[in-house]
């Protein structure tokens, strides 16, 4: 196995690209290491992207948030202005794994392993979250809710590597939240989970956004739950439409975590209680 | 020698060694730097054994290679003892008996003088979060959460 330290984004996608073998990007390698560990994988190839430095600060702009692709769960929740303006977010990061696996995990290796419940992908999407994405030749910036395509899929061409998720800036009267279910409080995976999103005016839902993780084989939209509390100040009836829609986007996997049912029912309850924070995280009163 | 070269400072000391590149740094360090104090438990993450900082921030050396390990600082267990010295931490556990087997002892430890460096003075629930990436199967736990509070009181009078 090939181990490279680039200093650049374009060396680390041309190495990817050239890579005959089985090539890997390790940015904290708790899913990668796992996965070589158990045998799922043997790269020829390993780009260690921590020695890029476009890839490992948090900085503000008027555009918002860059969170840089190798900036560590534990750096998220350390950064003050950060959890300020999207606190929903860094609690969905901070979720992922004990203390030891926050040093080291990032938003964007959660994303590209592609698993339908890693816990800051809803919360990223419900952001409205943007990842630069690095090719040999080319820059583009894509929606996050584009790039996983299915558990353990991404639309990322090979060689393709994301250097930094941004985030649009925040709005005066806004606020997110993220909620997951685990049947322990720590260290566990999400049998459901929900981020909302969302503006206000003079207490009114002006824009929102929905998610729901670990009911689909992505992280899924729910527009419909979105519209039921938009020009609303989250009356019973709003929520009760909104928990209705979200249990309507379901399509979860049935196990000994959680069955098709009892998923579908939390999707709901989550999504309202997630609702409901948000709201008063933007200034709302309930 | 095979494999590729690794500079690293451990405990503060400078220390070089050579590992093939898939190799953890968990490995590394138990077979080739010949310190043993991490542990492997599970090797996946999820129980702490292993449990080691590099540039400061905890982490699960079994999740770590051994090459990403060029310049920069380790802490182990084995750098607790200054001068001779336990840590204080080291003293509670003992006071407290809150070890059994001992295999998870030494993640413990780094974990939570990780935690009591960041806040001298958490909370019984702040201290169960914090030490929730580190398994034992032989305490309950109770007397390690015990022990931790008692090192953190000794640690503020200093
Ligand atoms: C004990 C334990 C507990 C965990 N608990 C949780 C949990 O509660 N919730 C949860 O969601 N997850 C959990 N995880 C999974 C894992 O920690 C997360 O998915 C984490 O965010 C992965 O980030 P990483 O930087 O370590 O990824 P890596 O392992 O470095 O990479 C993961 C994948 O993403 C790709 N990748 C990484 N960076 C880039 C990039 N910049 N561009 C393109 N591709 C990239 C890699 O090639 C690889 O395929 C847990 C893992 C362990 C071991
Ligand atoms: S051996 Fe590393 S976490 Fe168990
Ligand atoms: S003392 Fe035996 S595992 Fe903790």
């Amino acid at each position: 196995m090939r181990y490279e330290t680039p200093t650049t984004t374009k060396e680390a996608a041309t190495l990817l690209y050239k890579e005959k073998g089985q090539a890997h990007i390790l940015a904290g390698g708790t899913d990668l290491l796992v996965r070589m560990k158990m045998g799922m994988t043997e790269p020829t190839l390993v780009v260690d992207i921590k020695h890029i430095p476009a890839m490992q600060a948090i900085t503000k702009s008027a555009a918002g948030f860059k969170i840089g692709a190798t900036v560590c769960g534990a750096a998220m929740t350390e950064h003050a202005a950060l959890g300020k303006a999207w606190p929903g977010l860094v609690e969905a990061a901070n979720l992922i794994g004990s203390d030891q696996i926050q040093g080291r995990c990032t938003m964007v290796g959660n994303l590209c392993n592609g698993s339908p419940a890693a816990d800051s992908v809803p919360a990223m999407i419900a952001a409205g979250a943007k990842a630069i994405v690095v090719g040999k030749d080319k820059r583009r910036t894509v929606a996050v809710d584009k790039i996983v395509t299915g558990p353990g899929k991404t639309s990322l061409a090979k060689g393709e590597v994301i250097e930094a998720i941004t985030l649009p800036a925040r709005l005066p009267r806004s606020g997110d939240a993220y909620l997951r279910f685990t049947p322990r409080t720590e260290m566990d995976i999400a049998v459901v989970s929900a981020a909302v999103n969302l503006t206000l005016e003079r207490g009114v839902v002006k824009t929102a956004r929905v998610v729901l993780g670990a009911v689909a084989p992505t992280a899924v939209i729910v527009a419909k739950a979105a519209k039921a509390i938009i020009g609303t100040k989250l009356d019973d009836e709003a929520l009760e439409k909104l928990t209705a829609a979200c249990a309507a986007a379901c399509n979860p996997i049935d196990d000994k975590r959680g069955t098709i049912e009892y998923r579908t029912k939390v999707a709901g309850v989550l999504a309202k209680r997630a609702a409901k924070i948000a709201y008063q995280r933007a200034g709302g009163t309930l | 020698m095979t494999g590729v070269l690794v500079s690293t400072t451990i405990n503060g000391d400078a220390v070089q060694f050579a590992c093939p590149t898939d190799e953890t740094l968990l490995d590394s360090l138990r077979n080739r730097v010949g310190l043993t104090g991490a542990k492997e438990g599970c090797g996946t993450g999820d129980c702490g054994a292993c449990s080691i900082t590099l540039d400061g921030r905890l982490v699960c050396a079994c999740l770590v290679l051994g090459v990403e390990a060029n310049g920069r600082e380790i802490g182990t267990v084995e750098g607790l003892v200054e001068d001779g010295k336990l840590h204080p931490l080291q003293e509670k556990f003992i006071e407290h008996a809150a070890l059994q087997c001992g295999i998870c002892t030494p993640g413990f430890l780094v974990a939570a003088k990780t935690l009591l460096e960041k806040n001298p003075k958490p909370s019984e629930e702040q201290i169960r979060y914090a030490l929730a990436g580190n398994l034992c199967r032989c305490t309950g736990y109770d007397k390690i959460v015990r022990a931790v509070q008692a090192a953190a009181k000794e640690m503020r009078k200093k």
